[in-house]
C-alpha cells in the first residue's frame, strides 16, 4: 500500500518556527513499523530527518514519539495497527513527545526528564553488611514479585510526557520517575523507603497525578503505571508498603 | 575544539564500559562517554541469563562451566582466561544481587536459574540449569543496575557524545576526540587511560539482533591506530531470530523445553546432537538449520523453521524424555513474556497458540581487539601492551570466546572483564601521568568530517550500506568457500572506494546531524566487514563460527591459533597469528 506521512519537523538552526513535512512512501507492507517508514524517507528521501532511534524492537526506548496523536515507540508501531487505510493508502502524522523542548525535528531535550529520574534516587540502598557466606541476599518469590512491573521500564518518557499534569507544570517529577522509585520502595531488599517517600510526598510528587491514566496506555512495556502511583499514594498515607 | 582532563575515559555505557567505569572511579577521575544514552545500550537487549555456576538447583562446578566454554569456543578460547571467566562469574553475580539486581527467586530465596545452550552436567552431558536470570529480560536489569550504581556513585557521563579517534603517540595514549552530537563540536579528552567498550558490528549483515547503532566504533578506531585485530572471522550467528527482522528470540525458549521442528514437524536437532539436541552450542544449531532449508526442508519449503514452545508440545517431549516437567501459559507468560510479547507484536502470533518462524540471525562477534585478562589492549603477535589502553565487553577479545561463543557468556564477559579492566585503570592511573597533547590533534577528523559533510558524489549512505549487507550475507555468512569470501573482499573493495569518493549526505548542518553521524558509521562498518573477510578467507578450516563448504574440518595441526589482521596506511590488510592458551582441556572431536 502506500503511506503518506506528516511529519513535524523543526530545525532552530534553519526555522523560525515548526513545519509540516510530507512525504509519500509506495510499497509500503502491513507489517512495517513506523520507524521503518521513517527510516526509509531519512535514507531515500530526505538526510535531514532527525530521530533517535537503535535496537528497533521496543527495548532501549530511544524512539518515543506522537503518532497519530498517542504516544508510543516508532519501533512498535507496525502499519497494521494504524487502521486499515482508506483504499490503499494510509495516512500517518508523527510528531515529536510533548511537554520537553524540541531540539530537532523528533528530537526533544531529555535533561529536564533524566532530572527528574536522579531525583527519586533511582539506585538499590541497603547499608547492611552482605551475608557472610558470600552468597546472595534472599528474596522470597512472592516478594520479588510485589516490584516485577515496575522493572519493566526502559525510560522512554512515554508515559511522562503524555501526561496533562506534566504538560502543565513540569516539575512535575512524572509518572516514570514514579514507576522508579516504586521499583525500589516495594523491593523487600531495599532500606530507602523513607527518603523515597518523602520525595512522593513532595509538592511535585505523586500529588499531583489525576488518575487520568494517559500514562498506562502510553506505556509500551504495558506497565500498570496509573496503579503503581497509587500504590506509592498508599505507602505514603498509610506509612508502610 | 573544547578540552576536558580526566584520568581515564571509558567509551561506551554498556555492561562493560558501566562496570568498568564503577571499578575505575573508585581510584580515579573518569568520564563515560555514549554516542546514547546509556540506558539505550544493547546490554538492554541481552535476554536469557547470565551464567555462574551457582548450584542452586543441581550440582554445579565453575570448572563444568570452563569445559563447556572451552568446548563451545571449538577449542579456540584461550584456557586461562575461561578459568577466570567462570570462576569469578560466580562471585560477580552475586555482586550484581548486592548491587540490587532483581533476578527470578527459587522459593527457598536463592537466585533461579535456568538451562542454556551448550551448558552441561559435565558427567551426565545433559543441560544443566546455570543461566541466572530475571525473567528474559536479564540484560535490561543488569544495564539498569549498573546505571543506578553509576549514578549513586556519581560517575561523570557525556551522553551523547560520539567518540571518533583515539589520540594515539607512538606507544602512549593521550586521550580521544569526541564529536557533540547536539552541537557538531569537537571536543578533546585528555587523558591517561582509554579504554573501549563499544559493542559489535552486526550491522555488517541484512538480517541482525544488534541495534543500529552497532557500528563496530571502538574496534575500527583501534584498527586505524595500529592495533590489529583479532580473530575477527569468527562472528555468531544466533540460531533463532525472528524471519526475516532478525530480532533475537532467547536459547531461554529451548531451556524452558522448546524445540526446533522443520516443513516435516520434525525435531532435527535429534540428527544433529543426538545427547543434548535443541541445547547443542549456536553454531551447531545455525548450521543444522541452513542445512534442513537447504535440503527443502523448511517450513513450506521457506527460509525459515519453527520455534515450538506451545505447552502441548513441550510436555509431549518431556514425557518421551521421562522429564516431570509440565508447563502452561501462565508458565510461559512469567517466564518469557517479552518474547511473547515481540511475537505478538512483530508477527501476530501468539507463542502459546503457535510456533515461532525462526532463521539465524547475525549476533555476536567473538572477535575484536586483543586484549590480556586485565583489560590492557595487546599488540601483535608478541602481545606487547600497549600502556593505557584498554579493552572489553563485545568490542574486546581477551580471547574467551574463541571460534564460538556459549550463551549467557556475553554477559559474564562484560562484568568480569568489565571489573577487572576497572581495577587495572584505577591503579594504571595512579602511577601513569598525563603526557602533553600532540600538536593538531583532531584536525583530520575535522578533515574527514568536512569531506563527508560536503561530498558530491550523489551517492546516499544506505545504497553503499545495503550493498555491503548483501554482500556480506551471500558471502561471509553461516557457510563460506574461498570463492565467496573472495567475492566479497572484490565487493567490499569496490564499496569502499565509491564511499571514498562518491558519497553525499543531505543534511549540512550543525545540531543533531545524524545523516552525517551514520555515514561516518558506515566507515567504520565497512572496514571491519573488510577485515571479516580478509581473515577468514585465509582460514583455510571449519572451526566454531567460521564454516567453510570447501574445507568442511577442523585442522588443529595448522590452525589451532588466533588470527590477527592489521590494516597500513593505504588501507592495505595483513595477516599474522599467534598461539591459543591451552591447558586442562586437551582439543578433541565436538560431539553434542
Amino acid at each position: 500500500m502506500q503511506a503518506k506521512l506528516k511529519i513535524r519537523r523543526f530545525n532552530p538552526e534553519t526555522d523560525k518556527k515548526p513545519w509540516w513535512g510530507e512525504y509519500t512512501l509506495e510499497n509500503v507492507h502491513r507489517t512495517d513499523t513506523v520507524l521503518d517508514l521513517l527510516h526509509r524517507i531519512k535514507w531515500e528521501q530526505d538526510g535531514t530527518l532527525s530521530l533517535r532511534r537503535s535496537c528497533a524492537h521496543g527495548v532501549c526506548g530511544s524512539d518515543a514519539m506522537r503518532i497519530n496523536g498517542a504516544n508510543a515507540l516508532a519501533c512498535k508501531t507496525l502499519v497494521s495497527r494504524l487502521g486499515s487505510g482508506k483504499g490503499d493508502v494510509i495516512n500517518i502524522q508523527v510528531e515529536p513527545i510533548l511537554g520537553l523542548s524540541v531540539e530537532k525535528d523528533l528530537i526533544v531535550d531529555m535533561e529536564p526528564f533524566f532530572d527528574h529520574y536522579r531525583s527519586v534516587m533511582p539506585y538499590f540502598i541497603n547499608d547492611q553488611p552482605v551475608p557472610a557466606d558470600g552468597r546472595e541476599r534472599l528474596q522470597s518469590p512472592e516478594d520479588r514479585h510485589r516490584f516485577d512491573d515496575t522493572t519493566k521500564c526502559i525510560l522512554c518518557a512515554a508515559c511522562t510526557s503524555s501526561c496533562p499534569s506534566f504538560w502543565a507544570d513540569d516539575r512535575y517529577v512524572g509518572p516514570a520517575a514514579i514507576v522508579q522509585a516504586h521499583r525500589f520502595i516495594f523491593d523487600s531488599r531495599d532500606e530507602g523507603m523513607n527518603e523515597r517517600l518523602e520525595v512522593m510526598a513532595d509538592t511535585f510528587g505523586v500529588w499531583r497525578c489525576r488518575t487520568i491514566f494517559n500514562c498506562t496506555n502510553a506505556c509500551p512495556r504495558e506497565i500498570k503505571v496509573t496503579e503503581a502511583i497509587a500504590d506509592v499514594k498508599k505507602a505514603i498515607t498509610s506509612g508502610k508498603v | 575544539m573544547k578540552t576536558h582532563v580526566f584520568d581515564a575515559v571509558i567509551v561506551g555505557a554498556g555492561g562493560a564500559g558501566l562496570m568498568t567505569a564503577l571499578y575505575a572511579s573508585r581510584g580515579a577521575n573518569v568520564a563515560v562517554i555514549s554516542k546514547l544514552y546509556p540506558t539505550r545500550s544493547h546490554t538492554g537487549t541481552a535476554q536469557g541469563g547470565i551464567g555462574a555456576a551457582l548450584g542452586n538447583l543441581e550440582e554445579d562446578h565453575w570448572e563444568w562451566h570452563a569445559y563447556d566454554t572451552v568446548k563451545g569456543s571449538d577449542y579456540l578460547a584461550d584456557q586461562d582466561a575461561v578459568d577466570i571467566l567462570c570462576k569469578e562469574a560466580i562471585e560477580t553475580v552475586v555482586e550484581l544481587e548486592h548491587m540490587g539486581l532483581p533476578f527470578d527467586r527459587l522459593p527457598n530465596g536463592r537466585i533461579s536459574q535456568r538451562r542454556f545452550g551448550g551448558h552441561t552436567n559435565n558427567e551426565t552431558g545433559k543441560p544443566v540449569m546455570r543461566a541466572c536470570h530475571a525473567a528474559d529480560r536479564t540484560g535490561h536489569m543488569i544495564l539498569q543496575t549498573l546505571y543506578q550504581q553509576c549514578i549513586k556513585n556519581k560517575v561523570n557521563f557525556f551522553d551523547e557524545f560520539h567518540v571518533v579517534d583515539l589520540i594515539r603517540v607512538d606507544d602512549t595514549i593521550r586521550g580521544i576526540i569526541a564529536y557533540e552530537i547536539a552541537t557538531g563540536e569537537l571536543h578533546v579528552f585528555h587523558s591517561k587511560a582509554v579504554h573501549f567498550a563499544t559493542g559489535g558490528w552486526g550491522r555488517c549483515w541484512e538480517v541482525t539482533s544488534n541495534a543500529h547503532s552497532l557500528t563496530g566504533d571502538g574496534t575500527a578506531i583501534c584498527l586505524r591506530n595500529g592495533v590489529p585485530l583479532q580473530d575477527m572471522e569468527f562472528f555468531q550467528f544466533h540460531p533463532t531470530g525472528i524471519y526475516k527482522l532478525g530480532i533475537l528470540i532467547t536459547e531461554g525458549v529451548r531451556g524452558e523445553g522448546g524445540i526446533l521442528l522443520n516443513g516435516q514437524g520434525e525435531r532435527f536437532m535429534e540428527r544433529y546432537a543426538p545427547t543434548i539436541k535443541d541445547l547443542a552450542s549456536r553454531d551447531v544449531v545455525s548450521r543444522a538449520i541452513f542445512m534442513e532449508i537447504q535440503a527443502g526442508r523448511g517450513i513450506n519449503g521457506q527460509n525459515y523453521v519453527h520455534l515450538d514452545v506451545r505447552p502441548e508440545t513441550v510436555n509431549k517431549y518431556n514425557e518421551l524424555a521421562g522429564d516431570p516437567k509440565r508447563i502452561d501459559r501462565a508458565y510461559i507468560e512469567e517466564k518469557l513474556p517479552d518474547i511473547a510479547d515481540f511475537t505478538r507484536t512483530y508477527l501476530g502470533i501468539d507463542p502459546v497458540e503457535e510456533p515461532m518462524p525462526i532463521q539465524p540471525t547475525a549476533h555476536y562477534a567473538m572477535g575484536g581487539i586483543p586484549t590480556d585478562v586485565h583489560g590492557r589492549v595487546l599488540i601483535g603477535a608478541e602481545k606487547r601492551v600497549l600502556p593505557g589502553l584498554y579493552a572489553a565487553g563485545e568490542c574486546a577479545c581477551v580471547s574467551v570466546h574463541g571460534a564460538n561463543r556459549l550463551g549467557t557468556n556475553s554477559l559474564v564477559d562484560l562484568v568480569v572483564f568489565g571489573r577487572r579492566s576497572g581495577a587495572h585503570i584505577a591503579e594504571y592511573c595512579r602511577e601513569a601521568e598525563l603526557l602533553p597533547l600532540p600538536t593538531g590533534t583532531g584536525q583530520h577528523v575535522q578533515a574527514d568530517f568536512e569531506r563527508l559533510r560536503t561530498g558530491t558524489g550523489g551517492m546516499k549512505p544506505f545504497e553503499l550500506r545495503r550493498r555491503m549487507q548483501k554482500t556480506m550475507t551471500d558471502n561471509v555468512g553461516v557457510f563460506r568457500t574461498e570463492e565467496s569470501m573472495s567475492k566479497a573482499i572484490e565487493d567490499l573493495h569496490h564499496i569502499r572506494h565509491d564511499y571514498e569518493t562518491r558519497v553525499q549526505i543531505d543534511d549540512k548542518g550543525q545540531r543533531y546531524n545524524t545523516d552525517l553521524l551514520e555515514a561516518w558509521e558506515l566507515g567504520c562498518l565497512l572496514e571491519l566487514a573488510e577485515v571479516t573477510a580478509f581473515s577468514a578467507r585465509a582460514r583455510k578450516e571449519s572451526r566454531g563460527g567460521h564454516a567453510r563448504e570447501d574445507f568442511p574440518e577442523r585442522d588443529d595441526h595448522e590452525w589451532l591459533k588466533h588470527t590477527l589482521c592489521a590494516r597500513d596506511e593505504d588501507g592495505h590488510y595483513s595477516l599474522d597469528y599467534k598461539p591459543v592458551v591451552l591447558g586442562r582441556y586437551e582439543p578433541k572431536k565436538r560431539v553434542y
